[in-house]
């Protein structure tokens, strides 16, 4: 019994020194902090592109997050990042109210800090950041309304399968407002399971007859809904349009059940903000203003060239 | 207990030396393992700045917060429930709290009285339904895992039209009640230390020459509380025989008089008050509520119970084993960013250790109880 502990004790010591062994460089050291749950594949193009930057600059970049997507725990990794005293930070503003302290106070220590993905420009500055690298949420929720209403679109399902994350509701409301109508109940909390997902969905598209679009805020919630719709013989009837890419709705642009995809470029969003830190750290130089990923729109025209890149760097 | 001027010793009563008796205790799994992970971290993250004053304070605050829903989880195991509630009543009590104050317009000291008084009667409903049904409580409080979270994000859609509700730090300015949750004590020894050299300061900007640690957060006092609170109770008062008894065998305890389910229901009520100073603690500091606080706090409880040496079938176990529990899984689960590990193996170093302290704990309980 005591013999067996005792290995197992000096195997868990072993593999913790091999893994920190292994993460050991004499380059500079950033951390890129997300607000994804572990369940979240959308993140998957930020970390190869991480890696890809990485090995271009010559620096080691961190991706963590909190496993759960609790944003409170998120604040603990900004803290702990900046008691590490690693040389940049770079951090998605999940929410400005939860994160504004310990980004502060990274700051304040003198650690450069780049804001990425969720959050505005206005936040980004307030928060002293060198500057912000994303898609304004609202304004991409707009662009897809407005392009909607060409369509003649007056009704729609929003589906949110993030709906904690108070930028998931903008993107909701900017739809709804650049069609022209209120967002009301036409936003439905999908939850991340497929199933459920997709079973959501067809209760309200049988209670709903009529509903013109389907907005999806991302694969988590396009995939399962992609099914749903063809499940019901809506493919090509319903005006679909969905934020980021996967393989999955890369082949349904293809194939006409989605109208486009709003593309807010994650690779840019991993990759850009290590450039300007590394810039930053080395010769003290970077860019003046915010860098916008997005929106960009991906239709049936643009599908070919996106397609073969799409759920590794697209 | 004994009287010291004994005469002959009772052949009855096997004799144990002074130094086994002081050795072999609930907690002894959960200080080996704090002694362990502390020696792990300082070879491998020594010079990282895990072990300066701003990562102390980091890792702290961390097992601080586990500290607290620990205390509640593991008095209740020992009086041999479950409650798989506390996650979600996390989210629920953080979430009522701001809805009240920030858009009913109560002042701040009333909503957090009154959350508290609600959540821990939710507390005593569960409780009661596990009483009165007599179904398993893992059953009970699973069904109000849901039924919470799903109140949660519905009020706070409903009232505010967002899941995480923001604007608490304004009015928790000037507030009485709000400093006792979210402030800090100490302030003018830190500024002391700063100004001695002991600890870093802000070197630029607006707040150079303050100390990067500005003083010690009342979450910590609340922790630190709730722990001697809860080993008080349990060792040092008739109540606590109550909570042992209750969940050793409750029939038996039933018939030598013990108010077995007076004893249960406060046990469910205690732990809806730990979620709650959690939830309140966590609104303070960063001055907004949001829908998905807690996910999965419940079973980092119950984790931070088992590492300390408490039985999952109930009628042992020790609040400070549960606290060195609460130490180890804050301690791991940074430590593992200090050492620039892999953080994705986070889980798996973690279930590693839970079974290595079950084992380790099994062993020991087998040599205090006699069983084999």
């Amino acid at each position: 019994m005591k013999s067996m502990l005792r290995s197992v004790a000096v195997g868990a010591i072993m593999a913790v020194t091999a893994m920190a062994g292994a993460a050991h460089a004499e380059n500079e050291q950033f951390v890129w902090i997300s607000h994804g749950p572990d369940s979240d594949s959308w993140f998957n193009v930020i970390k190869n592109a991480i890696n890809v930057t990485n090995e271009q600059m010559g620096v080691s970049t961190e991706y963590r997050n909190p496993p759960t997507g609790d944003l409170a725990d998120m604040a603990r990794i900004v803290q702990q990042a900046s008691a590490a005293g690693v040389d940049g930070i770079i951090v998605t503003i999940a929410d400005y109210n939860v994160l504004e302290g310990p980004i502060k106070d990274a700051v304040a220590k003198g650690i450069p800090v780049v804001t990425v993905n969720s959050g505005t420009v206005e936040e980004s500055k307030q928060l002293g950041a060198l500057l912000h690298v994303g898609q304004p949420e609202y304004e991409a929720g707009l662009g897809a309304g407005e392009r909607a209403k060409e369509e003649g679109i007056t009704s729609f399902l929003c589906v949110n399968h993030y709906i904690t994350n108070p930028q998931s509701v903008e993107r909701c409301r900017g739809f709804a407002d650049g069609i022209g109508v209120e967002l009301g109940n036409q936003m439905i909390d999908s939850g991340m399971d497929p199933s459920e997902v997709q079973n959501k969905v067809k209760a309200y598209l049988t209670a709903n007859a009529d509903t013109g679009a389907i907005l999806t805020l991302g694969p988590n919630s396009a995939e399962p809904s992609i099914r749903a719709v063809k499940d019901m013989g809506l493919d090509g009837e319903i005006y679909f349009g969905t934020f980021d890419l996967s393989p999955e709705i890369s082949a349904a642009i293809k194939d006409g059940t989605i109208n486009f995809a709003i593309d807010q470029q994650p690779f840019l969003q991993g990759s850009v903000p290590i450039q300007v830190l590394t810039a930053f750290v080395r010769y003290g130089v970077a860019p003046s203003n915010s860098v916008f990923t997005g929106p960009g729109f991906v239709t049936k025209d643009n599908i070919d060239f996106v397609e073969s890149l799409a759920g590794e760097f697209r | 207990m004994t009287n010291a001027a004994q005469a002959a010793p009772d052949e009855r009563i096997k004799a144990v030396s002074p130094w086994r008796r002081a050795l072999i205790r609930p907690e002894l799994g959960g200080i080996c393992g704090t002694i362990l992970v502390f020696i792990l971290f300082a070879s491998i993250a020594g010079d990282s700045g895990m072990f300066r004053a701003e990562g102390i304070m980091n890792w702290t605050v961390v097992s601080a917060q586990f500290m607290i829903i620990a205390v509640g989880a593991c008095l209740l195991m020992i009086a041999g429930e479950f409650d798989l509630s506390t996650g979600s009543m996390i989210g629920f009590s953080g979430t009522v709290m701001a809805i009240l104050a920030v858009h009913i317009g109560w002042p701040l000291w009333a909503a957090i009285i009154f959350t508290f008084a609600f959540c821990v009667a939710i507390g005593a409903l569960n409780g009661w339904l596990v009483i009165r049904t007599g179904l398993p409580s893992f059953i009970v409080t699973l069904a109000f895992l849901y039924i919470l979270r799903g109140l949660t994000i519905w009020g706070s859609i409903r009232f505010t039209r967002q899941t995480i509700i923001g604007g608490v730090a304004e009015k928790a300015q000037g507030d009485w009640l709000a400093p006792v949750f979210g402030g800090k004590i100490l302030t003018g020894l830190f500024q002391w230390m700063a100004d001695a050299g002991w600890i870093a300061t802000f070197t630029r900007g607006s707040r150079a020459g303050q100390p990067i640690i500005e003083g010690i957060p009342m979450l910590l006092v609340w922790a630190l509380g709730l722990v001697i609170f809860g080993h008080w109770l349990l060792t040092r008062t008739k109540f606590g025989n109550w909570i042992f008894a209750s969940g050793g065998d409750a029939q038996a305890a039933r018939y030598v008089g013990v108010p077995v389910n007076r004893v249960k229901i406060l046990m469910f009520m205690f732990s809806a008050f730990c979620a709650t100073v959690f939830a309140t603690c966590q609104v303070m500091e960063f001055g907004s509520a949001a829908a998905d606080r807690g996910l999965l706090k419940e079973f980092e409880a119950i984790i931070c119970v088992v590492i300390g040496g408490a039985l999952l079938t109930g009628g042992y176990g020790s609040v400070i084993g549960a606290a060195l529990g609460a130490i180890i899984f804050g301690v791991v689960q940074q430590g593992l960013f200090f050492a620039n590990a892999e953080s994705s193996l986070f889980r798996v170093f973690l279930g590693a250790i839970l079974l290595v302290a079950v084992i380790m704990n099994t062993y020991i309980r087998r040599i205090i109880t006699g069983e084999r």
